[in-house]
Protein backbone atom coordinates (compact mmCIF):
# COMPACT_ATOMS: atom_id res chain seq x y z
CA UNK A 1 0.00 0.00 0.00
CA UNK A 2 2.19 2.67 -1.44
CA UNK A 3 -0.27 4.73 -3.48
CA UNK A 4 0.44 8.91 -3.30
CA UNK A 5 -3.62 9.97 -2.94
CA UNK A 6 -4.09 7.40 0.41
CA UNK A 7 -7.69 8.59 1.85
CA UNK A 8 -7.06 9.68 5.50
CA UNK A 9 -7.79 6.47 8.14
CA UNK A 10 -10.92 9.70 8.97
CA UNK A 11 -12.67 9.61 6.41
CA UNK A 12 -12.93 5.83 5.49
CA UNK A 13 -14.40 5.48 8.81
CA UNK A 14 -16.90 8.08 8.80
CA UNK A 15 -19.63 6.21 6.77
CA UNK A 16 -19.59 3.50 8.99
CA UNK A 17 -19.52 6.05 13.05
CA UNK A 18 -22.44 7.78 10.38
CA UNK A 19 -24.34 4.26 10.24
CA UNK A 20 -23.78 2.93 13.67
CA UNK A 21 -25.10 6.15 14.65
CA UNK A 22 -28.17 5.84 12.50
CA UNK A 23 -28.60 2.53 14.00
CA UNK A 24 -28.03 3.68 17.70
CA UNK A 25 -31.37 6.33 16.87
CA UNK A 26 -33.13 3.57 15.83
CA UNK A 27 -32.75 1.29 18.46
CA UNK A 28 -33.03 4.42 21.03
CA UNK A 29 -36.46 4.89 19.30
CA UNK A 30 -37.51 0.89 19.37
CA UNK A 31 -36.49 0.85 23.29
CA UNK A 32 -37.57 3.94 24.56
CA UNK A 33 -40.37 5.02 22.18
CA UNK A 34 -41.61 8.89 22.59
CA UNK A 35 -44.54 9.23 25.11
CA UNK A 36 -47.16 9.71 23.09
CA UNK A 37 -49.21 12.13 25.77
CA UNK A 38 -50.31 15.35 24.41
CA UNK A 39 -49.73 17.87 27.31
CA UNK A 40 -52.02 20.89 27.50
CA UNK A 41 -50.95 24.10 26.42
CA UNK A 42 -53.30 25.86 28.75
CA UNK A 43 -51.16 25.85 31.70
CA UNK A 44 -51.10 29.12 33.41
CA UNK A 45 -53.87 30.21 31.35
CA UNK A 46 -57.37 30.89 32.27
CA UNK A 47 -59.90 27.95 32.13
CA UNK A 48 -62.13 29.17 29.33
CA UNK A 49 -65.43 29.80 29.35
CA UNK A 50 -68.00 26.75 29.61
CA UNK A 51 -71.46 26.30 31.02
CA UNK A 52 -72.38 22.75 30.81
CA UNK A 53 -75.80 21.36 32.45
CA UNK A 54 -76.26 18.71 34.96
CA UNK A 55 -75.12 15.33 33.55
CA UNK A 56 -77.12 13.14 36.49
CA UNK A 57 -80.30 14.52 38.49
CA UNK A 58 -78.33 14.42 41.81
CA UNK A 59 -75.59 16.81 41.24
CA UNK A 60 -75.79 20.09 39.51
CA UNK A 61 -74.04 20.96 36.24
CA UNK A 62 -70.32 22.88 35.70
CA UNK A 63 -69.86 26.00 34.75
CA UNK A 64 -66.27 27.98 34.67
CA UNK A 65 -67.78 30.50 37.41
CA UNK A 66 -68.38 27.89 39.77
CA UNK A 67 -64.66 26.89 39.58
CA UNK A 68 -63.72 30.53 40.63
CA UNK A 69 -63.12 31.34 44.24
CA UNK A 70 -62.33 29.37 47.89
CA UNK A 71 -59.54 26.71 47.36
CA UNK A 72 -58.40 25.08 44.33
CA UNK A 73 -60.03 22.35 42.68
CA UNK A 74 -59.51 19.35 40.64
CA UNK A 75 -61.49 19.31 37.27
CA UNK A 76 -61.92 15.84 36.22
CA UNK A 77 -62.04 14.44 32.80
CA UNK A 78 -64.29 11.59 32.81
CA UNK A 79 -66.81 9.09 30.98
CA UNK A 80 -68.64 5.87 32.46
CA UNK A 81 -67.44 4.31 28.88
CA UNK A 82 -64.22 4.61 29.81
CA UNK A 83 -62.81 2.04 32.11
CA UNK A 84 -59.25 3.16 33.42
CA UNK A 85 -61.82 5.99 34.61
CA UNK A 86 -63.25 2.93 36.84
CA UNK A 87 -60.10 2.19 38.48
CA UNK A 88 -59.42 6.13 39.09
CA UNK A 89 -62.68 6.80 41.04
CA UNK A 90 -61.12 4.71 44.51
CA UNK A 91 -58.61 8.15 44.27
CA UNK A 92 -60.65 10.41 43.73
CA UNK A 93 -62.82 9.34 46.18
CA UNK A 94 -59.40 9.80 48.95
CA UNK A 95 -58.76 12.98 47.37
CA UNK A 96 -62.70 14.38 48.53
CA UNK A 97 -62.30 12.66 51.90
CA UNK A 98 -58.95 14.42 52.49
CA UNK A 99 -61.03 18.08 52.06
CA UNK A 100 -60.60 18.36 47.61
CA UNK A 101 -63.49 19.37 45.85
CA UNK A 102 -63.50 17.26 42.80
CA UNK A 103 -65.77 18.73 39.51
CA UNK A 104 -66.25 16.29 36.68
CA UNK A 105 -66.78 16.83 33.11
CA UNK A 106 -68.54 13.33 31.81
CA UNK A 107 -67.94 13.37 27.87
CA UNK A 108 -69.84 11.79 25.17
CA UNK A 109 -72.17 10.22 28.00
CA UNK A 110 -75.67 8.79 28.87
CA UNK A 111 -77.38 9.68 32.00
CA UNK A 112 -78.10 5.96 32.62
CA UNK A 113 -74.84 4.30 31.47
CA UNK A 114 -73.48 7.23 34.08
CA UNK A 115 -75.45 6.41 36.81
CA UNK A 116 -74.83 2.98 37.03
CA UNK A 117 -71.17 3.85 36.40
CA UNK A 118 -71.42 6.18 39.70
CA UNK A 119 -73.36 3.70 41.31
CA UNK A 120 -70.89 1.08 40.77
CA UNK A 121 -67.52 3.19 41.81
CA UNK A 122 -68.79 6.52 43.77
CA UNK A 123 -69.31 9.71 43.30
CA UNK A 124 -67.01 11.70 44.79
CA UNK A 125 -67.97 14.49 42.73
CA UNK A 126 -69.18 18.03 43.76
CA UNK A 127 -70.90 18.83 40.18
CA UNK A 128 -70.71 17.23 37.13
CA UNK A 129 -71.39 18.73 34.03
CA UNK A 130 -72.49 17.00 31.09
CA UNK A 131 -70.54 17.49 27.35
CA UNK A 132 -71.95 15.14 24.51
CA UNK A 133 -69.35 16.81 22.18
CA UNK A 134 -66.41 17.15 23.91
CA UNK A 135 -66.07 20.30 23.43
CA UNK A 136 -64.69 21.49 26.78
CA UNK A 137 -61.50 19.26 26.20
CA UNK A 138 -60.47 21.31 22.52
CA UNK A 139 -60.58 24.66 24.98
CA UNK A 140 -58.33 23.10 28.00
CA UNK A 141 -56.31 20.92 25.58
CA UNK A 142 -57.69 17.21 26.79
CA UNK A 143 -56.73 14.68 24.14
CA UNK A 144 -58.13 11.97 26.08
CA UNK A 145 -60.30 10.49 29.64
CA UNK A 146 -59.69 10.42 32.34
CA UNK A 147 -57.33 13.59 32.79
CA UNK A 148 -57.87 16.17 35.37
CA UNK A 149 -56.69 19.78 35.90
CA UNK A 150 -55.65 21.55 39.21
CA UNK A 151 -57.59 24.96 38.99
CA UNK A 152 -57.17 27.40 41.12
CA UNK A 153 -59.31 29.98 43.19
CA UNK A 154 -58.50 32.69 40.43
CA UNK A 155 -59.73 30.23 37.62
CA UNK A 156 -56.00 29.72 36.35
CA UNK A 157 -55.37 25.63 35.42
CA UNK A 158 -51.96 25.11 37.15
CA UNK A 159 -51.42 21.42 36.51
CA UNK A 160 -52.38 19.02 33.73
CA UNK A 161 -52.58 14.97 35.00
CA UNK A 162 -52.71 12.48 31.84
CA UNK A 163 -54.23 8.89 32.35
CA UNK A 164 -55.19 7.66 35.84
CA UNK A 165 -54.57 8.82 38.99
CA UNK A 166 -52.92 5.90 40.66
CA UNK A 167 -53.01 5.23 44.28
CA UNK A 168 -49.25 6.19 44.61
CA UNK A 169 -50.10 9.72 42.84
CA UNK A 170 -52.69 10.55 44.70
CA UNK A 171 -50.01 12.65 47.46
CA UNK A 172 -48.16 13.53 44.32
CA UNK A 173 -51.85 15.45 43.13
CA UNK A 174 -52.52 16.84 46.80
CA UNK A 175 -48.90 18.46 46.63
CA UNK A 176 -50.06 20.08 43.28
CA UNK A 177 -53.51 21.44 44.89
CA UNK A 178 -51.28 22.57 47.78
CA UNK A 179 -48.90 24.62 45.31
CA UNK A 180 -52.08 25.69 43.34
CA UNK A 181 -52.71 27.82 46.72
CA UNK A 182 -49.61 30.53 46.29
CA UNK B 1 -53.87 -24.12 22.56
CA UNK B 2 -51.29 -21.41 23.07
CA UNK B 3 -52.59 -20.00 20.15
CA UNK B 4 -56.28 -19.82 20.73
CA UNK B 5 -54.99 -18.36 24.25
CA UNK B 6 -53.38 -15.51 22.05
CA UNK B 7 -56.54 -15.13 20.01
CA UNK B 8 -58.73 -14.80 23.29
CA UNK B 9 -55.55 -12.36 24.59
CA UNK B 10 -56.30 -10.52 21.23
CA UNK B 11 -59.95 -10.25 21.93
CA UNK B 12 -60.01 -9.01 25.72
CA UNK B 13 -57.89 -6.65 24.28
CA UNK B 14 -59.96 -5.05 21.66
CA UNK B 15 -63.28 -5.29 23.95
CA UNK B 16 -62.25 -1.78 25.45
CA UNK B 17 -62.15 -0.75 22.29
CA UNK B 18 -65.87 -2.05 21.12
CA UNK B 19 -67.19 -0.34 24.71
CA UNK B 20 -65.98 2.98 23.78
CA UNK B 21 -69.40 5.61 23.95
CA UNK B 22 -72.56 4.87 22.61
CA UNK B 23 -73.90 8.50 21.66
CA UNK B 24 -74.80 9.58 17.98
CA UNK B 25 -71.66 11.25 16.57
CA UNK B 26 -71.86 14.91 17.38
CA UNK B 27 -73.61 16.85 14.26
CA UNK B 28 -71.14 17.54 11.95
CA UNK B 29 -69.20 15.15 12.38
CA UNK B 30 -69.91 12.80 9.40
CA UNK B 31 -72.21 15.47 7.97
CA UNK B 32 -71.03 18.45 5.23
CA UNK B 33 -71.73 21.66 5.82
CA UNK B 34 -74.82 22.81 3.06
CA UNK B 35 -72.68 25.60 1.75
CA UNK B 36 -70.11 23.71 -0.36
CA UNK B 37 -67.74 26.49 -0.04
CA UNK B 38 -67.78 26.71 3.40
CA UNK B 39 -67.60 22.75 3.44
CA UNK B 40 -64.31 23.09 1.11
CA UNK B 41 -62.88 25.58 3.60
CA UNK B 42 -63.92 23.27 6.47
CA UNK B 43 -62.11 20.10 4.59
CA UNK B 44 -58.91 21.99 3.42
CA UNK B 45 -58.63 23.25 7.27
CA UNK B 46 -59.34 19.66 8.80
CA UNK B 47 -56.63 17.66 6.51
CA UNK B 48 -54.17 19.70 8.43
CA UNK B 49 -55.02 19.53 12.01
CA UNK B 50 -53.99 16.65 13.72
CA UNK B 51 -56.50 13.72 15.67
CA UNK B 52 -54.97 13.31 18.70
CA UNK B 53 -56.06 9.84 19.97
CA UNK B 54 -54.73 7.95 16.92
CA UNK B 55 -52.03 10.25 15.87
CA UNK B 56 -50.40 9.65 12.44
CA UNK B 57 -53.80 10.73 11.05
CA UNK B 58 -55.75 13.69 10.30
CA UNK B 59 -59.04 14.46 11.61
CA UNK B 60 -60.44 14.05 7.97
CA UNK B 61 -59.11 10.80 8.31
CA UNK B 62 -59.69 9.32 11.36
CA UNK B 63 -62.88 7.56 12.87
CA UNK B 64 -62.40 8.23 16.21
CA UNK B 65 -64.82 9.96 18.51
CA UNK B 66 -62.45 12.72 19.46
CA UNK B 67 -61.60 13.31 15.71
CA UNK B 68 -65.44 13.42 15.04
CA UNK B 69 -65.90 15.75 17.43
CA UNK B 70 -63.41 17.82 16.59
CA UNK B 71 -64.71 17.83 13.12
CA UNK B 72 -68.02 19.32 14.24
CA UNK B 73 -66.70 21.95 16.03
CA UNK B 74 -64.42 22.91 12.89
CA UNK B 75 -67.65 22.89 10.76
CA UNK B 76 -69.58 24.46 13.23
CA UNK B 77 -67.09 27.43 13.38
CA UNK B 78 -66.68 27.97 9.51
CA UNK B 79 -70.92 27.44 9.39
CA UNK B 80 -70.06 30.79 11.75
CA UNK B 81 -67.83 32.83 9.52
CA UNK B 82 -64.68 32.11 11.47
CA UNK B 83 -61.38 32.23 9.35
CA UNK B 84 -59.95 28.79 9.08
CA UNK B 85 -56.44 30.07 10.60
CA UNK B 86 -58.33 31.46 13.46
CA UNK B 87 -60.09 27.87 14.30
CA UNK B 88 -56.28 26.48 13.97
CA UNK B 89 -54.89 29.27 16.07
CA UNK B 90 -57.59 28.01 18.51
CA UNK B 91 -56.36 24.47 18.83
CA UNK B 92 -53.16 25.65 18.88
CA UNK B 93 -53.73 27.50 21.84
CA UNK B 94 -55.11 24.47 23.60
CA UNK B 95 -52.16 21.86 22.36
CA UNK B 96 -49.61 23.24 21.18
CA UNK B 97 -48.11 23.11 17.40
CA UNK B 98 -48.82 19.54 17.40
CA UNK B 99 -52.24 19.64 16.84
CA UNK B 100 -51.42 21.18 13.34
CA UNK B 101 -49.48 19.51 10.66
CA UNK B 102 -49.10 22.92 8.86
CA UNK B 103 -45.60 24.05 9.86
CA UNK B 104 -45.16 27.40 11.43
CA UNK B 105 -41.82 29.44 11.52
CA UNK B 106 -40.71 29.55 15.33
CA UNK B 107 -37.48 30.01 16.94
CA UNK B 108 -37.60 25.98 17.08
CA UNK B 109 -38.50 25.18 13.33
CA UNK B 110 -36.71 27.71 11.40
CA UNK B 111 -33.83 25.76 10.69
CA UNK B 112 -35.58 23.27 9.01
CA UNK B 113 -36.21 26.28 6.72
CA UNK B 114 -33.11 27.46 6.88
CA UNK B 115 -30.99 24.33 5.80
CA UNK B 116 -31.92 23.81 2.12
CA UNK B 117 -31.17 27.42 1.46
CA UNK B 118 -27.88 27.00 3.55
CA UNK B 119 -27.09 23.72 1.52
CA UNK B 120 -28.18 24.82 -2.11
CA UNK B 121 -25.78 28.31 -1.48
CA UNK B 122 -22.83 25.94 -0.01
CA UNK B 123 -23.26 23.56 -3.46
CA UNK B 124 -23.27 26.61 -5.62
CA UNK B 125 -19.96 27.98 -4.15
CA UNK B 126 -19.12 24.33 -4.43
CA UNK B 127 -19.33 24.23 -8.35
CA UNK B 128 -18.10 27.41 -8.94
CA UNK B 129 -15.19 26.62 -7.50
CA UNK B 130 -15.11 23.53 -9.27
CA UNK B 131 -16.12 24.45 -12.83
CA UNK B 132 -15.99 28.47 -12.51
CA UNK B 133 -13.76 29.93 -14.86
CA UNK B 134 -13.72 27.45 -17.47
CA UNK B 135 -15.75 29.13 -19.79
CA UNK B 136 -15.17 32.39 -18.95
Amino acid sequence: MSAPAKPSRWALWLPVALFAGFIALVAVGLWRPASRDVHSAMIGKDLPRFDLPAAVPERPGLAQGDMLGGKPRLLNIFASWCIPCAAEAQQLEQLRQLGVEVDGVAIRDKQDDLAVFLARNGNPYTRIGADPVSKIQFDIGSSGVPESFVVDARGVIRYQHIGVIAPDQVQMILARLKEAEQ
Amino acid sequence: MRRAAFALLLAAAALPVAAQDKLPPAPYAYTQLEDPAQEARAKALMETLRCLQCQGQSIADSDAPIAGDMRSQVRLKIKAGDDPEAIRAWLVQSYGDYVSYAPRLTDATWPLFAAPLILLGLAIVLLRRRFGGKGA
